[in-house]
This record gives C-alpha cells, sequence and structure tokens, in this order.
C-alpha cells in the first residue's frame, strides 16, 4: 500500500492568497487615510491661502484653490513685511536666525558627541554622578533658568547678543544629546575599544579615527534635533536678543500679530512657511538616516 | 629561566564583588598556557588584567620580567585577538592591520613589509583590499590574528577566538593556531570554555572556578589525574562517571564499597594509605570500563539503558543501583537494551576523591 494514497494533488498548494479588500484593510487604511488628512488640510489651506490676493481672501473659501495665482504675498513677506519700523519682511531674521543655528548646532554636536564617547567608554570616576546630574538638568523647567541666565550673560558682557543665545542654546542641549550620544556609542561593541587601545590609540585617536567614522546616524540625528530644536526656538530668542537680532520666530510672531492696519492673512500664512522651511528641508533630506539613528540610540539605555 | 608573563598575588573586584584572588601564574617563554572554565569563572578577567584593559585591585604583573603592572596595554609588548574579531568596520585589512602601527609611528615602508609578511603567514594576501564586512567569519578570525601578529610582539593573548566559528571552521583555525605556535614560538595565553580547544592546544592548562585556578597542569595530567571533583567532572565529555562510597581497609589493599558494590583498588594511581572508613568518590572514566557479557567475575553488574553512536565509537549508558554510568566501546558491539552486563573497572586509570575536601587522593 503507498504511503501517500490520501495525498492528493488538489488542494491548497503554495502561498496562502490574502484578499485585497478585507476588513482588516479597510480598518488599516482607512485610519492612515484620516489621520493624513488631519494633518496634510491645515498646510494646504495655508499654501492655498498665501497663494490668493486679499480680495480673494475676503470670499470666505478658505478651501477653494485660488482662482488668480499671485506669488506677491511670499515676495511681501520676505521682503517687505513690516515688523513695528522696520519693513524689510523676514529676509534679517532668517539671517539671525542662520546665525545663531549654525554655531550652536556645531559646539553642542562636538561637545555632547565627546561628552557622550568618555561617558560610555571611559569609566573615569565621578562619571555616574556626572552622567545623574547632567540628565537631571533635562528636567529642569527652562523658566527657573531664565533670570539667572540673564544675569551670568550680562556679566560676562553677552547679554543681547547673539553669542550669548548661541551659548544658553548649547547649554540647554547638552543632557539631551550626550544621553543620545552615550547610548549609541554604548551600543557599539566593547571590545572594538578594547582592540584600539591594545594597538596603542588614545582618547582622541580612538574617538577619531574608530568611534567617529561608526557614528554617522547618530550625528545626523542630533542635527535634525538641534536644527529644529533651536530653529523653532521663541523664548530664548525674545528673551536674550536685542530686536534687530531677532530669530526668524520671533520676527514671524510680530509680523502675524502686528495689531495696526488690514490683516494680511496671505503674507501672514507665506510667512510661516517660510520660517517652517528649513526643519522641513532637514527632514526631508535625512529622514532615513533619522530613523536608522533613533532606532541604534534608542536599544540600550 | 625567565618567567615570560608573571602574575603575582593579582586581586581585582568590582565594587564588593572578588573577581580574582590572589591569584598567582607563571607562564613559560614559548608556552601556550590556556585558561579554561566555565562562563564567570574569571578566566577572561584575567586576560584583560595581563593585557591592561581592566585596572586591578593589588597585586602585580610582569611580561618578560618588566613590571608592568601600571603600564598602557600598547607598552605592555601583548597582541590580543577577541572573540567578536573586533575589525575597525570602516577600514580594509590593510588599514585594520596598519592601525597599530601607524600609532606606534612605524615608517610607511616597515609598515609595509610587515604587512606584507604577516598576510603571508596566514594567506590572506587576496583580503587585503577588502572591508571585514566582506569577509567570512573564518577569514576575519585571520585577519584579528594578524593584527596581533603585525605588531610583532611576544605574548600573545586570545579571547576566547573560536567560540563564533562553526563546527567546522573551529577545528581549522585551532590546527592553525597550533601550527602558528610552533612556527612563531611566542608565548601565547588562550582563553576558552571549550576543552577540546584547551587540551588540543594547551602545553598547560589552568583550570579556573570563582577566580581561582583550580589545577595547572599538562592536559594529560589534567584530563587522568584531575586535582578535585570540579576538574573531574568539566573536563571530558561525557564526564567521568561518578560512584559514591567508601573505603575499607581488607588488610590485603583497600576496597571501595557502596551497597552492592565491594572492588579492590589494587593499582590506583594514588595514595590511599590511613583512609580506611573514609567517605569517596570513585571517578572512571568512560574509556576506562570495560563492558563484559560474561556475568561470573570480578567487577559491576549493571543493566544497559541507551546507546549513543558517534561514528568513530559508541557510548553506553548504563543502569546499576540506580547510579548511571558511561562507558565508550567499539562501533561493533553485540550487546542488546536491557541486558544484564558485567562492567569491570581499570582501577590503575581512575581517581578517588574524599567527599569532604573533594581533592583526589
Amino acid at each position: 500500500m503507498s504511503m501517500s494514497q490520501n495525498i492528493s494533488d488538489t488542494g491548497p498548494r503554495g502561498p496562502k492568497p490574502t484578499r485585497r479588500i478585507s476588513r482588516r484593510n479597510i480598518f488599516l487604511y482607512g485610519t492612515l487615510i484620516v489621520i493624513s488628512v488631519y494633518y496634510l488640510l491645515p498646510l494646504y489651506v495655508m499654501v492655498v491661502t498665501s497663494l490668493k490676493g486679499m480680495p480673494e481672501i475676503r470670499l470666505g473659501n478658505i478651501f477653494s484653490p485660488p482662482v488668480e495665482i499671485t506669488f506677491e504675498p511670499w515676495v511681501k513677506a520676505w521682503s517687505a513685511a513690516c515688523t513695528g519700523l522696520n519693513c524689510d519682511g523676514l529676509s534679517r531674521g532668517f539671517w539671525n536666525s542662520v546665525q545663531i543655528t549654525v554655531p550652536s548646532v556645531i559646539i553642542s554636536i562636538i561637545i555632547a558627541s565627546v561628552n557622550g564617547y568618555a561617558l560610555a567608554n571611559w569609566r573615569f570616576k565621578g562619571a555616574q554622578a556626572f552622567f545623574t546630574i547632567l540628565i537631571f538638568g533635562a528636567f529642569i523647567p527652562y523658566q527657573v533658568m531664565i533670570y539667572p541666565i540673564v544675569i551670568i550673560l550680562r556679566e560676562m558682557g553677552l547679554y543681547g547678543s547673539l553669542w550669548g543665545l548661541v551659548i544658553v542654546h548649547t547649554v540647554f542641549g547638552m543632557p539631551i544629546l550626550t544621553l543620545l550620544f552615550r547610548n549609541y556609542f554604548t551600543s557599539i561593541p566593547e571590545e572594538l575599544f578594547k582592540a584600539a587601545r591594545v594597538d596603542g590609540a588614545g582618547f582622541w585617536g580612538i574617538y577619531f579615527k574608530i568611534m567617529l567614522p561608526m557614528s554617522l546616524p547618530i550625528f545626523v540625528v542630533a542635527m535634525i534635533l538641534q536644527v529644529t530644536g533651536i530653529w523653532n526656538d521663541f523664548l530664548f530668542g525674545v528673551i536674550y536678543t536685542k530686536p534687530d537680532l531677532y530669530p526668524m520666530t520671533v520676527q514671524l510672531n510680530n509680523i502675524v500679530n502686528s495689531v495696526q492696519g488690514v490683516k494680511e492673512y496671505n503674507v501672514n500664512m507665506a510667512a510661516t512657511i517660510l520660517t517652517g522651511l528649513v526643519p522641513l528641508i532637514v527632514y526631508f533630506v535625512s529622514g532615513k538616516l533619522f530613523v536608522r539613528g533613533i532606532a541604534a540610540g534608542a536599544v540600550k539605555g | 629561566m625567565e618567567p615570560s608573563v608573571a602574575v603575582k598575588d593579582l586581586t581585582l573586584s568590582f565594587g564588593a564583588v572578588e573577581v580574582l584572588k590572589k591569584l598567582n601564574l607563571d607562564i613559560g617563554q614559548g608556552e601556550f598556557l590556556v585558561l579554561l572554565g566555565p562562563s564567570g569563572c574569571g578566566k577572561s578577567t584575567l586576560l584583560n588584567c595581563i593585557a591592561g584593559l581592566l585596572d586591578i585591585t593589588d597585586g602585580q604583573i610582569f611580561i618578560n620580567g618588566k613590571n608592568v603592572t601600571w603600564e598602557e596595554p600598547k607598552d605592555r609588548g601583548i597582541g590580543m585577538v577577541f572573540q567578536s574579531y573586533a575589525l575597525y568596520p570602516q577600514m580594509d585589512v590593510r588599514g585594520n592591520l596598519s592601525f597599530g602601527l601607524k600609532n606606534a609611528g612605524f615608517e610607511k615602508a616597515e609598515i609595509a613589509k610587515r604587512i606584507e609578511r604577516t598576510a603571508e603567514i596566514l594567506q590572506i594576501q587576496p583580503l587585503l583590499d577588502r572591508k571585514p564586512a566582506a569577509l567570512s567569519g573564518g577569514q576575519r578570525q585571520r585577519v584579528a590574528i594578524g593584527r596581533a601578529l603585525v605588531r610583532d610582539v611576544d605574548v600573545f593573548l586570545f579571547d576566547e577566538p573560536l567560540s563564533n566559528l562553526d563546527a567546522k571552521l573551529r577545528s581549522e583555525l585551532r590546527v592553525e593556531i597550533k601550527r602558528l605556535h610552533q612556527q612563531l614560538e611566542n608565548t601565547m595565553v588562550y582563553v576558552t570554555h571549550d576543552q577540546i580547544e584547551a587540551l588540543t592546544l594547551a602545553d598547560r592548562v589552568a583550570v579556573m572556578r570563582g577566580g581561582v585556578i583550580q589545577q595547572l597542569s599538562d592536559p594529560k595530567t589534567i584530563y587522568n589525574k584531575p586535582a578535585n571533583l570540579f576538574v573531574a567532572g568539566f573536563i571530558g565529555s561525557p564526564p567521568m562517571s561518578m560512584l559514591e562510597g567508601t573505603l575499607r581497609d581488607t588488610g590485603a589493599g583497600m576496597n571501595f564499597v557502596a551497597d552492592g558494590i565491594d572492588i579492590p583498588l589494587a593499582g590506583y594511581d594514588g595514595n590511599l594509605s590511613g583512609q580506611d572508613g573514609a567517605s569517596v568518590v570513585l571517578g572512571l572514566r568512560p574509556e576506562h570500563i570495560v563492558i563484559n557479557e560474561d556475568l561470573d567475575g570480578p567487577g559491576l553488574q549493571a543493566t544497559l539503558d541507551i546507546e549513543e553512536p558517534m561514528g568513530s565509537d559508541t557510548l553506553i549508558w548504563l543502569r546499576t543501583e540506580g547510579r548511571q554510568i558511561s562507558v565508550r566501546t567499539g562501533t561493533d558491539h553485540p550487546f542488546r537494551p536491557k541486558q544484564e552486563v558485567r562492567l569491570e573497572l581499570d582501577i590503575s586509570k581512575a581517581s578517588i576523591f574524599d567527599v569532604g575536601t573533594e581533592r583526589r587522593l
């Protein structure tokens, strides 16, 4: 008697077929679409409004596409909108923000990466205490420190200058960035570090030749966090700088909230989009690395 | 002759936990010493201390007569090979090999010459321009060995170098490491938990447990005359069969007595005098027992339980009075499961341990 007597050639074979329209799929894609609309609708309104002229806006159809596309609001927002007495638009604020963001990002990342490296690989005396204090710093509300910092900056002669603000951003970025870098460097196998020590590399040799080349993703994460954080900052900008050094966000607020004259919604929308453009571009350019770095840094605590 | 590596009263503690306890160890010039033990016994820790990668709590370390206790790893004249290879992923093989030499400030020509020589010894010339990611496990470990080799040091430290490889590659590289040692005649300290590696490679094996060396001896002695019950149980696969009982002086000689068993211990390689009445453990290797179908004669009655054919030989498990005994025998044997047999024990190769001190008598 053949053993395969009961085994017929008909019946299921190969991969199990999946239905395209199932209850599960409808649920899944339905949710995704609703959430996307929820986030994209305001953006759509902003773009559409910024391309309309004022007469068209007064008709009140905020969802309808522009009948007559005009870029005048964008030009005005960039170069001619008034904040108080100045009428040179957002451009000045943009350059101020660039001058604040670039050095803050670079300095904070350099210091934090060395901090994280030292904490992860060189268990120096008091490392644990140092780390605890640093992390504790991440939980102190900013408001508590505003006034003491004003005094410190004044004593240093930096109050009201761009460099004062750069220092403030660097200091406040330190806890979270150090934590980020420490966790990433801890996830790099310890034997690699040991091998480099046997090979005669010192503190900086190991940092520059072994650790840095392996850590591009985490540097991208840190850069994105810092660029968006510092670019979007309003509080420190308004407190620690003077009006002609205001960053873009503060200027945007001043344009949008100006009480004199007609509310130019199209200019406001254009100005807002212009201000948000930098973080947006940074995300789109390095989004993939961002996700990879976040995942890598998040595994070990 | 001056020892190549000397460890004196080495103590290492992490907080309240003492990992190594007053450890002393002399390793001769050109010796291949294996540190063997279960995980957590301190063998890797000891190696890291010798390498200078861990700061010790107390004691001294000498390499070639020089006190290196406070020296940096690079100044100790050692090369180290790690379990995970630890190759620098962003550098190609040439970069990996030259990294240490560049740090030491060697001339370009000298570096090239040394890499050339190392690559030839390890036969990795075709791999020199590849990144570690493009290498197989065996090739990676070869490069890792090369990285130690290229520095031209007196002492090689291996930290479980073969544990990440599959069984076939492991046995191949094992032979290569042994050949390398014969060729270079360097001192090698090799950490492993694999007893086959230890017994095949070593000039001497140090079996460790709980930060203490249990026995330091050549592989033959470790295998045939384990110093205590721990070493006896750890070395050998399957381990020794252990029978508990007491010693009785019959006048003619010492006998091993347990319920249903009474075996004369004539020919035992050890000192049993004055131990009358002592509680002991009798340990026997599987190959030192012979199964006999003829039930009449001296020895021990047992029942066959199961057999494990190993290819080159067969392992037979038997039961006697509720105890398990394993016997190694040829592949062509007449025995059937459940069969009643008689076991003849080769007492001259047996080991007897005191139950209290766990030491071999």
